[in-house]
C-alpha cells in the first residue's frame, strides 16, 4: 500500500518534520524527530533505488492526482535516485553526528530551530532531485537555499552573518536567473514538465528566446553549483557555518545543483542543441579546468582548514563539470561517480574538522599542530579521507579520477589527461600540510591538552571515512548505476 | 501615542473591521478574489496597527511570541497534513477529491483547509517579522 507513495513520502516526511521540530521547543526532542525522519528518508531512497532497478524504467507520481504534463510530476529514474541516495545518506549520517556538535555550537533556545532548518534543507534538496517539473525545481531550490542561509548564519562567529548574507545575495541572483530562463521556456513551449519541455523544444530550437533561456538557466545553475568564477560565495559560507552544516551542505548542496545542470542540459535541451548547435562544451570546459587548478592552488595557502576544504570543493566541482562538458558516456559516468564520491570525501573531512573544532574550538592550522597524538582516531580519519581526495588507489577518489582520465584519452584529449594527473599533487600538498602539522609538529604553547572526540561524533565520521574505502574497492553500486545514468542522459533510457 | 486621541480611537474602530475583512478574504477566497496569503497579510496588519498605536509591549500581550511561533508551524503542518490525508484514502498526495462526498466537494474542502493553513502561517510570520524589527535594540 505504501510502495506507490514512496516518491511523495521522500519529500513530505522531512517537510512535515520541520514544523514539528519547531513545535517541540526542545533541542533533544527535535533532534530525535529529525534523526528519525532523515533515516526514514534514507530508507525510502534505498527502496526507490530497488524499485527503479526492478522496473527498468522511470517511476512517476502525479501530485494531487493531476496527470503530467499539467500537474506536478515526481519522476524517479536511475540518475536522480542515485542522487537521492547520496543526499539522504549524508543527511542521515551527519544528523547522527550533529547532536553533540550542535550542543556545543548553537545556543540552547535555538537548537530546535536548527533541526527544523536542517530537515527543511533536506526537504528542499530531495525535492529538487525528485521532481520532474521545472518550476517545482525553483520552489525547492528556494526552500533549500533559504534554510541554508539561516543555518550558515547560526555559526558562532559574527562573520557567519556576512557569509550568509553574501550567499543570500549571490544565491538569489542564481535562482532568479534560473527562474527567468524557465519563464522564457514556458513562454515558448507552454509547459513546465521536463519531459514535455524536451519534446516541445525540438520544434522551436531556433527561437532566440530558447537560446536566451538556455544561457540564463546555465549561468544561474553554474552560480548555485559554484563553478569558477561564480564560486565567491562558497569559501566563507562553508568556513563560518556550524560544523554539522558545513559537513551537510558541502557534501550535498552543490551536488544537487550539478544534478540540475545535468538534467537540464541533457534531459531538457538535449545533447544536440547544447553541444552541437551551441558551444556549451567549451563554455563549461574552460572555467572547469581553471577551477581545478585555481581552487587547488588557493587551497594550499589557506590557514583556516575549513576554508581550505571549501576551495578544494571548488576544484572538485571543476572535475565534475569537466566530465559534464565532454558529453561522452565515460565522461558522464565519471561526473556522476565523482558527484557521489566527492560527497563522501567532503562529508568525511568536514566531520573530522567538526570533531577537532569540538575539542579545541578552532580549525586553524597552527592550533591543530600535534593534534594527532591527542586525537588519533579523528586524524586517522582525515588521512584516509584526504587520500581519497587526492585520488590514491583503493579509495573512492581514485575511481572517479580514473574514469575521467579514461574519458579524456578516449576523446584523444591527452593534454587534458595530463592536466588531471598534474592537479593531483596539488591536492597532495594541501592535504599533506594538515597531516604534517597534526602528526609532526609540537603542540603549540598555551593549548590545553584535549581528549579524543566523543564516540557519537567519531562513529558517523568513520562511517563516511570507511565508505570512502568501501566505494574505492567495491564499485558495483556506484559505477554500474552511474553508467546507467550516463546512458540515460545520452540516449534517454538505460 | 498617548496624546493622539484621534489616532487611538480611529485605530480602535478600524481594527475589528480589518480583522473581519481578513477573515472575509480568507473564507470567500474560493468564490471571489482572495485567498490565504492576502488574508494573512490583512489580518496581520490589524495586529501591526495595534502595535503601532498602543505599543509593542501591549501587542506582545495580544500575540505572545511563543504562540506566534507555534502558529507559523501550525499553518505549514495543516497544509502538509491535509495533503497526507488522501494517501490514507487511496489517492495521491494533495489529491483532495476523496475528502468530500463528490470530487468537487472534496477539492473544495481541501483547498479551503490548505488556504486556511497558508493564512495562519502568513499572518503569524508577518507579525513575527514586525515584532523582530520593532523589538531590535530593546530585547537584548
Amino acid at each position: 500500500m505504501i510502495a506507490p507513495h514512496l516518491p511523495a513520502l521522500q519529500v513530505v516526511l522531512p517537510l512535515i518534520a520541520a514544523p514539528l521540530c519547531v513545535l517541540t521547543f526542545n533541542g533533544r526532542l527535535a533532534w530525535l524527530l529529525a534523526l528519525l525522519v532523515s533515516w526514514a528518508a534514507f530508507a525510502i531512497s534505498v527502496a526507490l533505488l530497488l524499485q527503479v532497478l526492478a522496473a527498468g524504467e522511470p517511476i512517476t507520481y502525479a501530485l494531487g492526482g493531476w496527470p503530467p504534463p499539467w500537474g506536478i510530476e515526481y519522476r524517479v529514474d536511475i540518475l536522480n535516485v542515485f542522487v537521492l541516495l547520496i543526499v539522504s545518506a549524508i543527511g542521515a549520517v551527519v544528523l547522527l553526528y550533529a547532536y553533540r556538535s550542535v550542543e556545543r555550537e548553537i545556543a540552547p533556545d535555538r537548537q530546535h530551530l536548527f533541526y527544523a532548518m536542517y530537515v527543511l534543507c533536506l526537504t528542499g534538496l530531495l525535492g529538487i532531485t525528485i521532481t520532474g517539473d521545472a518550476f517545482n525545481i525553483f520552489v525547492f531550490l528556494e526552500i533549500s537555499s533559504l534554510s541554508t542561509y539561516a543555518l550558515i548564519a547560526m555559526g558562532r562567529r559574527r562573520k557567519a552573518l556576512t557569509a550568509a548574507f553574501q550567499y543570500l545575495i549571490l544565491g538569489t541572483i542564481g535562482a532568479t536567473f534560473y527562474l527567468i530562463g524557465i519563464g522564457l521556456l514556458y513562454m515558448v513551449t507552454g509547459t513546465l514538465n521536463l519531459v514535455d519541455l524536451n519534446q516541445r523544444l525540438a520544434d522551436v530550437q531556433d527561437a532566440r528566446a530558447v537560446l536566451v533561456a538556455f544561457s540564463f538557466v546555465t549561468v544561474g545553475i553554474a552560480l548555485k553549483l559554484a563553478l569558477f568564477p561564480l564560486h565567491l560565495w562558497l569559501p566563507n559560507a562553508y568556513a563560518f557555518a556550524p560544523s554539522a552544516v558545513s559537513a551537510f551542505i558541502a557534501a550535498t548542496a552543490t551536488k544537487v545543483s550539478v544534478y540540475v545542470m545535468l538534467r537540464l542540459v541533457y534531459g531538457v535541451f538535449g545533447v544536440d542543441f547544447a553541444f552541437g548547435a551551441e558551444p556549451l562544451g567549451m563554455v563549461l570546459f574552460v572555467p572547469a579546468l581553471i577551477a581545478v587548478f585555481a581552487g587547488s592552488l588557493v587551497a594550499i595557502f589557506q590557514i583556516n582548514i575549513k576554508r581550505m576544504l571549501a576551495y578544494s570543493s571548488v576544484a572538485q566541482i571543476g572535475y565534475i563539470v569537466l566530465g559534464l562538458s565532454l558529453a561522452t558516456q565515460t565522461a558522464l559516468l565519471a561526473a556522476v561517480v565523482h558527484l557521489f564520491n566527492h560527497a563522501l570525501m567532503k562529508g568525511a573531512l568536514f566531520c573530522v574538522l567538526g570533531c577537532i573544532f569540538y575539542r579545541i574550538g578552532s580549525v586553524r592550522i597552527e592550533q591543530m599542530a600535534g593534534i594527532a597524538r591527542e586525537m588519533p582516531w579523528t586524524m586517522a580519519g582525515f588521512v584516509v579521507a584526504g587520500l581519497s581526495l587526492i585520488g590514491v588507489p583503493l579509495t573512492a577518489g581514485f575511481i572517479s579520477k580514473w574514469y575521467l582520465v579514461q574519458a579524456a584519452l578516449e576523446q584523444g584529449y591527452w593534454p587534458l589527461a595530463v592536466a588531471i594527473l598534474l592537479a593531483a599533487p596539488l591536492a597532495l600538498i594541501y592535504v599533506w600540510r594538515v597531516i604534517e602539522a597534526a602528526y609532526l609538529q609540537p603542540v603549540p604553547a598555551g593549548r590545553e591538552p584535549v581528549r579524543e572526540a566523543p564516540l557519537v561524533m567519531l562513529i558517523p565520521t568513520w562511517i563516511l571515512v570507511l565508505a570512502n574505502v568501501y566505494f574505492g574497492i567495491e564499485t558495483s553500486l556506484t559505477v554500474e548505476n552511474a553508467n546507467r545514468a550516463a546512458a540515460l542522459l545520452l540516449h534517454g533510457s538505460w | 501615542m498617548k496624546h493622539h486621541r484621534v489616532l487611538r480611537i480611529a485605530a480602535k474602530l478600524l481594527i475589528p473591521f480589518i480583522m473581519l475583512f481578513g477573515l472575509y478574504v480568507q473564507f470567500h477566497g474560493d468564490f471571489g478574489p482572495g485567498g490565504g496569503f492576502q488574508a494573512g497579510v490583512i489580518f496581520a496588519a490589524a495586529i501591526i496597527l495595534y502595535a503601532l498605536i498602543f505599543g509593542l509591549e501591549n501587542a506582545r500581550k495580544v500575540a505572545p511570541t511563543r504562540i506566534v511561533t507555534m502558529l507559523i508551524s501550525a499553518g505549514v503542518l495543516l497544509f502538509a497534513g491535509v495533503g497526507v490525508v488522501p494517501m490514507f484514502l487511496g489517492a495521491n498526495y494533495l489529491d483532495y477529491s476523496p475528502l468530500g462526498a463528490t470530487q468537487q466537494s472534496g477539492q473544495h474542502i481541501g483547498i479551503l483547509l490548505v488556504e486556511f493553513g497558508v493564512g495562519i502561517t502568513v499572518a503569524a510570520t508577518m507579525i513575527a517579522i514586525f515584532f523582530q524589527f520593532a523589538g531590535r535594540g530593546r530585547d537584548e
